[in-house]
C-alpha cells in the first residue's frame, strides 16, 4: 500500500479552502465555499472556526517565534495521571504523551496518518507491514532509536499486566519483530488498511525498550520532563535535539489540571494560563467578549449516543425514540449551537468516509406515537438513565421526558451520579446514555461499538452482514471501494441500528491571542492533544 | 497538674489508636461497598473481563477483603503505608508532598481567622443587643450561609479577572517573597475564613455572654473594673475551654473539608488527593489520607482539652 493513499483528500475543495483561509476569509465565506463544492465529496475535517475570523492551519506568513513559557490547564488531572502511554486515559495523559514521546505515525488535519518516527510504512496485502525507521533519532538520554524500542512499545499493549487501554486494538498484532537495523515488520491477525492511523494513537507512542518505571518519561518527543507530580503539574522543557528541525518553539510548557470549568476560564482570563480545553458552550460568549482571547472550535466526532437493549430491543420502540429526539433543540439548548446534528449513525461529517445524503431523521412526535403504539409499549413506565458523566445526557433526558407525553409514552428519567457511571450504569440498563470520544478511524469506531461481538456494542445489535462488510473494508486497500463499503454500513446502522445518535459534539478550547499556531486535528481539542510542538508565543 | 495531664495524654493516645483502628476498618468496609474497584477504574472503558482479572491479580484485589485488610494493617504497623494503585508511587510519598501544603493553608487561615473570630465574638458579647452586635451577627451569619464556591468564584472574578491584583490560581512554585506569599494565599485564606469565622465567633459570643451573667463578673463591675478589664482579665480565662473546643472543631474542617477551595484555586492539598483516591478506588491512598485526617482531628481535640485543663485552676490542681 502506498503511503500517498493515506492522504486522501479532495483536491479542488482543499485548494479552494486553503486559498480562502489564507486571505483571511470569514467563516461564512468558508462555509459558502464548502456548500458550493458540495458536502458529499468534502473532507471538512480541517475546518475550524475561531471567534475572530477564520483561523487557518499553521501558515507560513506569521513567523513562529522561539522561546517563552506557557501554562496550559486541562479539565482532568488526578493522582492517576500517568506518563505511561499505554495507560493514558484522559486528555491530560494524551497531551503529556505527545509532549514527551513520538509515534511511528501522526495524525494530520484530516485524521489521516503522516509519518512520524517511521520513515515509511508499506504493505502489499494490508496484513504484513514493513516499517522503516527514521535514522538519527535520539531519546532524551542520548540513546538512539532502534527496532527493539518499537517492538517493545507495541507488544506491551497486548500484555494484560500492562493494563493498556488499547489492548483490544493491540490484540490484532500477531507479531512485531525487528527485521533489519532500521526495520520492523508488523504482522497482523487479519488485513487492516487502517494500521498507519492506528499507530498514530497515543497508546502506541514509542518508549525505550524495557521501560517499566514511569516516574519520568524518556522519549523522543519535543519536550523533556522537568517535573512530574501526578495530580499537581507536569513541566516539560524544550528538547534541543528534537529530530524535527526548528521545533518546538516554546521553551517550557507547564501542564496543570483545573477540574472546575469556571475556575479554568477565570484562570485564562486573569492571565494565569494561556490555553485551556473543555470550555463549556455557556462560557464562550464571556471569553469572546474579552479582548485578547479566542475560542477555538474543533469539530470532532464525539458521539452522544443512547443505547437500547433488553425490553426496549423492539424495533418499533427504537424507531419511536429516534423520532422523539428534538435534535435542533438539543443542539441549540444543550450545546449552544456547538456541534453537528447526527443521524443515528456514528460517522461524522468530518470523516473522510462520511456518506452524505441519508435522509435526516427529525423531531416528529406523531411518527413517534405511531411507532410506540405499534410496539404496544402502552402506558408501562419506561426508565431512562442519565448522568452528568455522559455529557449533556441529563438535559437531553429532560427534553425527551417533556416530549414523551405528546407521543403517548410514559418516560421516567433517573439521574445517577457521575462517579462510577461507566462501570455500573452504562450498558446495564435497557435505556440509557453513553458518550463516546472520537476514534481515529471508522474501522476502530465500528469495531469497538457496532461489530456483533464488540465489547461496547451498546444496543447489543447483531448483524452478520455488517460484520462481513467491516472485515471487507478493513482489508480493502483501494480507498474508493472502502468508502463505498463504509457508506453502505452507515446506511445499515442508520436504518436498523439500535443506538440513537442525536449529536456530534465539538471540542472547545480557549487561548490568549498571543498563543499562535494552533490548528485542528479533529480527534479532539488541543489539536488532537498534540498542540505542544506546534504553538508559539508572540509578545 | 503534670500527673493529670500526663494521664490524660496517655489515655487519649490509647483511645486515639483505637479510634484510628476502628476508622480504618469502617473506611475499608465502606470503600469496599463502593461500586467498581481500582482495576475497573484504571481500565475505564477498556475494561474487558480478562483485562480486569489480570489487573486485579496484579493489584492483589483477587484476595479476600479480610486478608487484604489484615495485610494492610500489618504493613502500617511496620510503618509501610503501601503503594498507590493508580500511579504506583508510595502512599507516604504522595501524602508527604501534599501534607505541607495543607498545613500551610490551615496554619495561615488559623492565624487570620482565630483573632478575627475572637474579636468579633468578644465585642458583640460586650455590646450585646446593640447595633454593633446585630450588624456583626448578620455579617457572620450571611458569610457562613453563602456557599464557599460562590465566595471563591466571585473573589476570583473581582480580584483576578477584573482588577488583576491577585493570581486566579494558588501556585506554590512561584513563592519567592513574603509579598508573593500574601498574593497567592490571599484569596483561598479569605474564602476559608468566611466559612469558619462565623462558627467560632458565635461560640465565643455565647461563652463570653454566659460568663458575663455570672456573679463574679457582677462583683468585678461593682468593684469598679472597666468593661475592658472585666472581659479581658476576668471573663476570658474562664472561657478558654469552650472557645478552644469551638476553634478545634472549626480548624479540623481545614484539613479534609477544603476540597472546593483546593479545586477552585488549583491548590495541591490533601483533600483533593483524597477525592482522587476515592474516585480511582485507590484503597491504600484513601486509607492513608483518612488516617492523616483522623489523627489531625484527634490531635486538635486533645490540644483543646489540654487548653481547658491548663486554663482551669480547679482541673489544674486535681
Amino acid at each position: 500500500m502506498d503511503k500517498e493513499n493515506l492522504h486522501y483528500a479532495d483536491a479542488p475543495v482543499g485548494t479552494e479552502l486553503e486559498r480562502l483561509t489564507r486571505r483571511g476569509a470569514s467563516r461564512r465565506d468558508v462555509l459558502r465555499a464548502l456548500a458550493a463544492a458540495g458536502m458529499a465529496s468534502l473532507t471538512g475535517a480541517g475546518l475550524l472556526t475561531a471567534s475572530s475570523g477564520a483561523f487557518a492551519q499553521p501558515q507560513p506568513q506569521p513567523q513562529p517565534k522561539q522561546g517563552g513559557k506557557i501554562r496550559v490547564a486541562t479539565q482532568s488531572s488526578s493522582s492517576a495521571d500517568t506518563l505511561d502511554p499505554a495507560k493514558g486515559a484522559l486528555g491530560t495523559d494524551y497531551v503529556r504523551g505527545n509532549m514527551f514521546y513520538n509515534g511511528l505515525t501522526e495524525f494530520d488535519s484530516h485524521l489521516g496518518a503522516k509519518m512520524g518516527l517511521a520513515e515509511s510504512l508499506e504493505s502489499k496485502d494490508a496484513t504484513v507491514w514493513v516499517v522503516k525507521l527514521r535514522t538519527g533519532v535520539q531519546f532524551h538520554d542520548g540513546k538512539s532509536l532502534t527496532p527493539a524500542d518499537v517492538v517493545f512499545s507495541l507488544m506491551r499493549n497486548k500484555d494484560p499486566a500492562t493494563a493498556s487501554k488499547a489492548k483490544t486494538v493491540a490484540d490484532q498484532f500477531k507479531e512485531v519483530k525487528a527485521t533489519g537495523p532500521n526495520e520492523v515488520t508488523i504482522t497482523l491477525e487479519g488485513a487492516n488498511a487502517d494500521l498507519p492511523v492506528i499507530l498514530a494513537d497515543s497508546h502506541f507512542l514509542i518508549i525505550k525498550d524495557g521501560t517499566t518505571d514511569f516516574k519520568t518519561a524518556v522519549g523522543t518527543g519535543p519536550y523533556k520532563v522537568k517535573d512530574f507530580s501526578p495530580g499537581v503539574r507536569t513541566v516539560g522543557v524544550r528538547n534541543e535535539k528534537y529530530w524535527k528541525p526548528g521545533l518546538p518553539h516554546i521553551d517550557e510548557i507547564e501542564l496543570i489540571g483545573i477540574s472546575d470549568e469556571s475556575a479554568r476560564v477565570n484562570a485564562l482570563l486573569s492571565g494565569d494560563v494561556q490555553l485551556i480545553n473543555a470550555v463549556s458552550p455557556r462560557s464562550t460568549e464571556r471569553i469572546k467578549s474579552t479582548p485578547g482571547f479566542e475560542v477555538l472550535e474543533t469539530k470532532t466526532g464525539d458521539l452522544v449516543v443512547r443505547d437500547e437493549n433488553g425490553i426496549t430491543g423492539n424495533d418499533d420502540f427504537r424507531r419511536g425514540m429516534f423520532y422523539l429526539q428534538d435534535r435542533e433543540q438539543i443542539k441549540r439548548a444543550v450545546f449552544r449551537g456547538f456541534g453537528t446534528i447526527a443521524n443515528d449513525q456514528p460517522i461524522d461529517p468530518t470523516n473522510k468516509y462520511y456518506l452524505a445524503g441519508i435522509p435526516q431523521r427529525t423531531f416528529d412526535p406523531d411518527k413517534a406515537k405511531f411507532y410506540f403504539q405499534k410496539s404496544k409499549v402502552g402506558s408501562t413506565p419506561v426508565q431512562l438513565f442519565a448522568s452528568p458523566a455522559a455529557e449533556g445526557s441529563v438535559e437531553m433526558a429532560m427534553l425527551l421526558q417533556q416530549a414523551a407525553p405528546a407521543a403517548g409514552l410514559n418516560l421516567q428519567v433517573t439521574r445517577v451520579p457521575a462517579d462510577g457511571y461507566w462501570s455500573n450504569h452504562w450498558m446495564k440498563h435497557p435505556l440509557g446514555f453513553g458518550n463516546v470520544n472520537a476514534r481515529p478511524s471508522a474501522d476502530v469506531l465500528f469495531t469497538q461499538f457496532f461489530k456483533s461481538d464488540a465489547p461496547w456494542n451498546e444496543a447489543n445489535w447483531k448483524s452478520p452482514k455488517f460484520d462481513q462488510m467491516l472485515l471487507a473494508a478493513r482489508g480493502e486497500p483501494d480507498d474508493a471501494k472502502r468508502k463505498k463499503i463504509y457508506g453502505d454500513m452507515q446506511v445499515l446502522v442508520h436504518e436498523t441500528g439500535g443506538v440513537g445518535i442525536p449529536m456530534f459534539q465539538s471540542s472547545l478550547d480557549a487561548h490568549t491571542s498571543k498563543l499562535q499556531g494552533l490548528g485542528s486535528i479533529p480527534l479532539a481539542g488541543l489539536m488532537g492533544f498534540a498542540f505542544a510542538e506546534h504553538v508559539w508565543l508572540v509578545s | 497538674m503534670h500527673a493529670h495531664a500526663q494521664r490524660l495524654i496517655a489515655a487519649r493516645l490509647g483511645l486515639a489508636l483505637l479510634t484510628l483502628l476502628l476508622v480504618s476498618a469502617v473506611v475499608f468496609g465502606i470503600t469496599g461497598l463502593l461500586p467498581g474497584d481500582a482495576a475497573q477504574q484504571a481500565l475505564g472503558q477498556a475494561a474487558t473481563p480478562e483485562a480486569v482479572t489480570a489487573l486485579r491479580h496484579q493489584f492483589g484485589l483477587d484476595q479476600p477483603a479480610l486478608q487484604r485488610y489484615v495485610q494492610w494493617l500489618f504493613h502500617v504497623v511496620t510503618g509501610n503505608f503501601g503503594t498507590s494503585l493508580s500511579n504506583n508511587l508510595p502512599v507516604s510519598e504522595l501524602i508527604a508532598t501534599r501534607l505541607p501544603n495543607s498545613l500551610v493553608l490551615a496554619g495561615l487561615t488559623t492565624l487570620v481567622s482565630v483573632p478575627v473570630a475572637l474579636l468579633i465574638g468578644i465585642s458583640s458579647a460586650m455590646f450585646r443587643g446593640s447595633l454593633l452586635d446585630r450588624v456583626l451577627n448578620v455579617l457572620t451569619l450571611s458569610t457562613v450561609a453563602v456557599p464557599e464556591f460562590l465566595i471563591a468564584t466571585i473573589a476570583v472574578l473581582v480580584f483576578a479577572v477584573k482588577l488583576r491584583w491577585l493570581p486566579a490560581l494558588s501556585y506554590l512554585s512561584e513563592v519567592s517573597s513574603f509579598g508573593g506569599l500574601l498574593r497567592i494565599y490571599a484569596m483561598p485564606v479569605k474564602t476559608l475564613c468566611c466559612v469558619i469565622v462565623a462558627q467560632m465567633a458565635r461560640m465565643t459570643r455565647a461563652a463570653v455572654l454566659d460568663q458575663l451573667n455570672s456573679s463574679y463578673v457582677e462583683m468585678a463591675i461593682l468593684k469598679g473594673a472597666s468593661p475592658m478589664r472585666v472581659v479581658l482579665r476576668h471573663v476570658l480565662p474562664n472561657t478558654i475551654g469552650p472557645i478552644a473546643n469551638a476553634v478545634a472543631l472549626s480548624l479540623s474542617y481545614l484539613f479534609g473539608g477544603v476540597v472546593i477551595v483546593e479545586s477552585i484555586f488549583n491548590y495541591p492539598g490533601l483533600a483533593s488527593l483524597m477525592v482522587d483516591a476515592v474516585t480511582n478506588r485507590d484503597m491504600p491512598l484513601v486509607q492513608g489520607c483518612v488516617m492523616v485526617f483522623c489523627a489531625a482531628y484527634l490531635a486538635l481535640v486533645l490540644i483543646a482539652d489540654l487548653a481547658q485543663i491548663v486554663s482551669n485552676p480547679r482541673l489544674r490542681q486535681r
